[in-house]
């Protein structure tokens, strides 16, 4: 954005400010669509407006004085320096007023400490910089994915429009159905990170090597968006979580549809694909996986670069290993058990493909499986 | 009062940096130690006793039923195939349960893997005993070979009533790299 | 030091070798403001990548840098060394001593500092960068997932600890045993019994990161696993061991604030400081708390229910003895004879801003509001309120107040007045919508945001540059007065202030209270 470009936004925010201001920006915790989330809502309220008056007669008495006991208009300053009474009086009431807000924060949190049953259950798996999502039930296969940001790196850099969701938007987003109590179960691969939805009232930690709960009932159906909260990194920032609240019938048949949709894959592992179609299926999973860090035209950040790299450009086996077994040490993760082989075969092809890479290789889902096996 | 010094400021500095030096030294000794049987007492992180629970003969409690979730996951970087034989069991408290873990190496190299349990919600892990578990010692696998991981467990009968469903997770680190003396200094 | 009077040495060496506790509080001083400008500019850059959604200025792993060196260098470079320079300047005249109890170590403890910060600032030219994982390093981003300059991101935080321990030893061993006679502990002046606490506090607490670090130092290299769940450590007790540290820490950084306004209320009220005795022990009562309540910073890590109650519990009672000072102060300024000089008005600004970051404070102990409020910009307003218009508005209070003291030159007070009113607007403007955005589900430490919190983040980003303008303001201000302010030469520069130091000539000869001063018995404290 130019520089007069920059002047005239700020000149346009500001001026619309006061208007803004109360129609359209959120100046307030938002009491959400669940239970506890109101209740959590009330509770920050009542503390809230306690604190308010508390402020105003606090400082009430100091503007009082400011205005009124000015050396310039003369006054003699008295000398008194204690009263027992009161220094006993102003010790004695706040510790009231903190036992009255203890009382409902100590209810609101033995709710969210409830233990009682769920009737589904979600594996929260926190990796750098997306989450994984797991539905925990009785069948041998269930259903998993990762959840993307899927904000293009062009809106990120200015050099296309930013969406209405910016930074706030999923490839796949979780699915939970409304009126149904979901357990979380929440832990991490890597580093901490913090799994949060505003208007769930869920935040908790995920930590690596430990499990942590949480639990949420929603009411309305929607789409609720939420970020990671804990830093974990440069892509901190680009790591949101969306949930989509839907009725008990959508929920089921979009079960129904993932695991169909998984069994057409595994299916899929042992068919030939076309350089077109790996090109096309590798690019797409390049701009969600890798291009944070090694850049979108390949040219490498946080990352190495890919363009004209030794990995990419040399033997099939070392570009393998490097892609499905990580690098230690490094950000570079080891990326076998976050992508399906045809998956892995589609972004190795077409980083050996493109950004000038013209190696003209095609790697198919079956060589990545015996590789997989050694 | 003791005095180490004429000098009185001498006297009082060298009590103080004694004092910063207990804080070092009380960092190692005890707030590690403090936190590790917190753990163990309250359940923090869910984390469960590190060693074999010498189970005490028991009645079952026939009347009650719990739900055993179990979850396997890899750490960063570690290439295992690792699940449990079952999603979740269901049991009564006071009974030894048997329950298995596969893990396959796909590797061409031979690796060293170590289970870190993790109990949910934490309430529970002090009420979660395991009598035989993998995860006591690192697990050894050659590369390209599988292999099944016993656990054996009771879940005691004062486990409070409110609690239903215990979910037991395993995180697989890749200790290759750690094996050997580096552990034992932890 | 012999038995004549001689001024300093001349020349660089008068610095480099200087036992005197005057010049050490200078240097100290200069230090923490150019830390402070330094620390200062990192938030700039902060505020300029934030000034618009998308990425313009700087990459997410700079911006991370920006934010981790930012925090480091406010909390350990910025805020902790100024308030050691003002004791070190303030404390012996205060209490009628001739210098400090251990004056060479005095000298060492302020030069390891350059030093250690020349370390740290020195990883941003580094591979992989400087440190990016946030002022608070929790493993395992600062241990397995760190650059490589992590290393001496530890040996520097080992370098100021020590600086900071020496200097807290020193001024215990000079509150103990270099008070003139007739000074009881309970006439110290209130700045003097802050800071006493306060080196107690470090005392006891320094050591702890230095453990922390160590470990983390061990992990790193020597393949320990005190932080690592692989070997049988855990990540979160890295958080324990922080926040052990890290609480009292941040009363360390706000004790010694409320003592130099406790100097300057009742000096422009005209009137003692109301209610001395139970300021005195309201202080202690905090430092006593501040060791128990630490992971009230950690109520999302998954703590058991008990855990979770018993410091929501024990964190609301901070409440009551901070609410004591605030309304002693208020108390102090009811029916005095005020008048506003920039000291008087900075001080007020620290009461009205610090109170509002108090009420904050207490919102977030509440455990289940605080699972909305944790790591958001709620968060990050309620620690600048408290550390911005806390710490660094009571220490600009206290420059303004002491300066003629120490130069003989006052201030130009419109000057004065400008960067107060200029400061107070631009912190506000920045600092007050960060709440809104906190609440509305903005996290920090996040290059970017959503679009939704853009408004607020542009007027945030426009405030947080006008207040660091008005430092220029503040930096020219002290040089002109320095250089060529009006002489002044009453002992007493302020006809309210009480208090040995204002018994001395001004400005403040190289060497006070060779002969200790007799304090009259009757005297109430400063």
């Amino acid at each position: 954005m130019s520089f007069k470009k920059s002047l005239f936004v700020a000149g346009a925010a500001m001026s619309s400010w006061p208007l803004l201001a109360l129609a359209q920006n959120q100046v307030n915790m938002s009491p959400g669509v669940t239970e506890i989330g109101a209740e959590i809502y009330d509770l920050h309220m009542l503390i809230l407006i306690i604190c308010v008056i508390i402020g105003l007669l606090v400082f009430g008495v100091m503007f009082y004085s400011i205005i009124y006991h000015r050396k310039s208009r003369g006054v003699v300053p008295a000398q008194f320096h204690e009263s027992t009474k009161v220094e006993i009086a102003w010790t004695a009431v706040p510790f009231l007023i903190l036992v009255g807000m203890a009382v409902p924060a100590t209810s609101t949190l033995l709710e969210v400490y409830d233990n009682d049953e769920a009737e589904l259950d979600i594996l929260i798996t926190g990796y750098q910089w997306k989450w994984r999502y797991e539905y925990l039930d009785d069948s041998g296969a269930p259903v998993a994915f990762f959840s993307n940001l899927s904000t293009s790196q062009e809106a990120i850099y200015n050099t296309e429009d930013k969406g209405q969701n910016y930074l706030l938007e999923v490839d796949e987003p979780l699915v939970i159905p409304v009126d149904t109590k979901v357990r979380f179960l929440i832990t991490a691969n890597d580093v901490i990170h913090s799994w949060w939805v505003p208007e769930m009232a869920v935040k908790r930690d995920a930590i690596p090597g430990f499990i942590n709960e949480a639990w949420s009932k929603v009411s309305e159906e929607g789409i609720y968006r939420g970020q990671c909260t804990e830093l974990c990194g440069a892509y901190h920032g680009f790591m949101p979580v969306v949930v989509h609240a839907v009725s008990q019938e959508e929920f089921d048949s979009w079960m129904a549809a993932k695991r169909a949709e998984k069994a057409t894959e595994l299916a899929s592992a042992s068919v030939e694909m076309s350089l077109d179609a790996l090109m096309s299926e590798g690019e797409a999973i390049y701009n969600t996986q890798c291009v944070a860090c090694h850049g979108a035209a390949g040219e490498g950040g946080v990352g190495k670069a890919i363009a004209g790299s030794a990995v990419a450009l040399g033997d099939i086996n070392t570009h393998l290993d490097v892609s499905i077994k990580g690098v230690a040490g490094t950000a570079m993760q080891a990326f076998g058990g976050q992508l399906s082989d045809t998956e892995m075969a589609a972004v190795i092809t077409y980083q050996r493909n493109a950004f000038g890479n013209n190696t003209g290789d095609v790697v198919q889902p079956a060589d990545v499986a015996s590789y997989k096996k050694g | 009062m003791l005095r180490l010094t004429n000098n009185p400021g001498t006297d009082t500095a060298l009590k103080l940096a004694a004092v910063a030096c207990v804080m070092f030294a009380f960092v190692f000794v005890v707030m590690v130690p403090l936190y590790d049987v917190m753990c163990d007492v309250l359940g923090i992180n869910g984390k469960t006793s590190g060693s074999a629970y010498t189970a005490v003969p028991a009645q079952v409690d026939t009347s009650r039923q719990v739900t055993v979730q179990f979850i396997a996951t890899n750490n960063d970087g570690m290439p295992w195939v690792f699940r449990p034989e079952v999603r979740q069991l269901t049991v009564h408290p006071g009974e030894a349960v048997d329950m298995l873990f596969h893990a396959t190496n796909p590797t061409g190299a031979a690796m060293v893997a170590q289970a870190i349990p993790s109990v949910t919600p934490s309430r529970a892990a002090a009420y979660f005993h395991k009598t035989e578990c993998f995860c006591f010692d690192q697990q050894p696998l050659e590369g390209r070979s599988a292999a099944e991981m016993p656990l054996q467990f009771v879940v005691d009968q004062a486990l409070p009533s409110d609690i239903r469903t215990i979910t037991l997770s395993y995180t697989l680190f890749d200790v290759t790299d750690m094996t050997g003396d580096k552990i034992a200094a932890r | 030091m012999g038995a004549h009077h001689h001024g300093p040495a001349r020349g660089i060496t008068r610095w480099l070798f200087t036992t005197n506790h005057k010049d050490i509080g200078t240097m100290y001083l200069w230090f923490s403001f150019a830390m402070f400008i330094l620390g200062g500019a990192f938030a700039m850059i902060i505020r300029a990548e934030l000034f618009q959604p998308g990425m313009q200025l700087v990459e997410p792993g700079f911006f991370n840098q920006m934010t981790t060196l930012h925090g480091l260098v406010m909390v350990f470079g910025a805020i902790m060394p100024s308030f050691v320079g003002l004791a070190n300047w303030l404390i012996p005249m205060m209490i009628g001593a001739p210098d400090m109890a251990l004056p060479r170590m005095n000298n060492w403890s302020f030069w390891i500092l350059p030093p250690g910060f020349l370390m740290l600032a020195s990883t941003l030219f580094m591979e992989g960068g400087a440190p990016a994982f946030g002022w608070t390093f929790y493993a395992p981003l600062s241990t397995t997932y760190a650059a490589p300059s992590v290393t001496f991101f530890i040996f520097a935080i080992h370098v100021l600890g020590m600086s900071s321990i020496m200097g807290s030893i020193n001024i215990i061993a000079t509150v103990m045993n270099m008070r003139a006679p007739g000074m009881s502990y309970m006439k110290l002046p209130l700045f003097v019994w802050t800071w006493l606490i306060t080196a107690f506090l470090l005392v006891a607490v320094m050591p702890v990161l230095a453990g922390a670090v160590t470990m983390m130092l061990m992990d790193i290299h020597f393949g320990t696993s005190f932080f690592s769940a692989a070997g049988g450590g855990d990540p979160v007790l890295f958080q324990h061991i922080f926040w052990f540290f890290g609480h009292p820490e941040v009363y360390i950084i706000i004790l010694p604030a409320f003592g130099v306004v406790s100097q300057i209320i009742p000096a422009f009220s005209r009137k003692p400081l109301f209610g001395y005795a139970s300021m005195v022990y309201a202080t202690a009562s905090i430092a006593f708390l501040s060791f128990i309540v630490w992971a009230h910073h950690m109520y999302t890590v998954g703590m058991p229910v008990a855990g979770e109650l018993y410091f929501m519990y024990a964190t609301m009672l901070i409440a009551v003895p901070t609410g004591v000072k605030v309304f002693n102060w208020i108390s102090t300024m009811w029916r005095g004879a005020l008048s506003f000089e920039t000291p008087m008005l900075f001080s007020i600004g620290f009461l009205v801003l610090f109170t509002i970051g108090g009420f904050t404070g207490l919102m977030l102990s509440i455990a289940p509001a605080d699972f909305q409020y944790h790591d958001t910009y709620f968060v990050v307003a309620h620690f600048h309120y408290v550390m911005v218009a806390g710490a660094v508005f009571s220490m600009t209070a206290a420059v303004y107040f002491w300066l003629p003291k120490w130069t003989g030159r006052m201030y130009n007070e419109t000057m004065g007045k400008l960067h107060f009113w200029v400061s107070f607007v631009g912190f506000n403007i920045t600092f007050f919508p960060q709440h809104f955005v906190g609440l509305a589900g903005m996290p920090r430490r996040v290059p970017d945001y959503a679009l939704q919190f853009a408004d607020f983040n542009m007027m945030s980003s426009i405030g947080a540059f006008v207040y660091g303008a008005s430092q220029i303001l503040f930096l020219y201000n002290v040089i002109a007065t320095i250089v060529a302010g009006e002489k002044v030469s009453d002992e007493k520069v302020w006809d309210g202030a009480e208090g040995l130091e204002w018994t001395v000539p001004t400005p403040a000869p190289y060497h006070t209270f060779e002969v200790p001063p007799k304090v009259d018995t009757a005297a109430a404290h400063g």
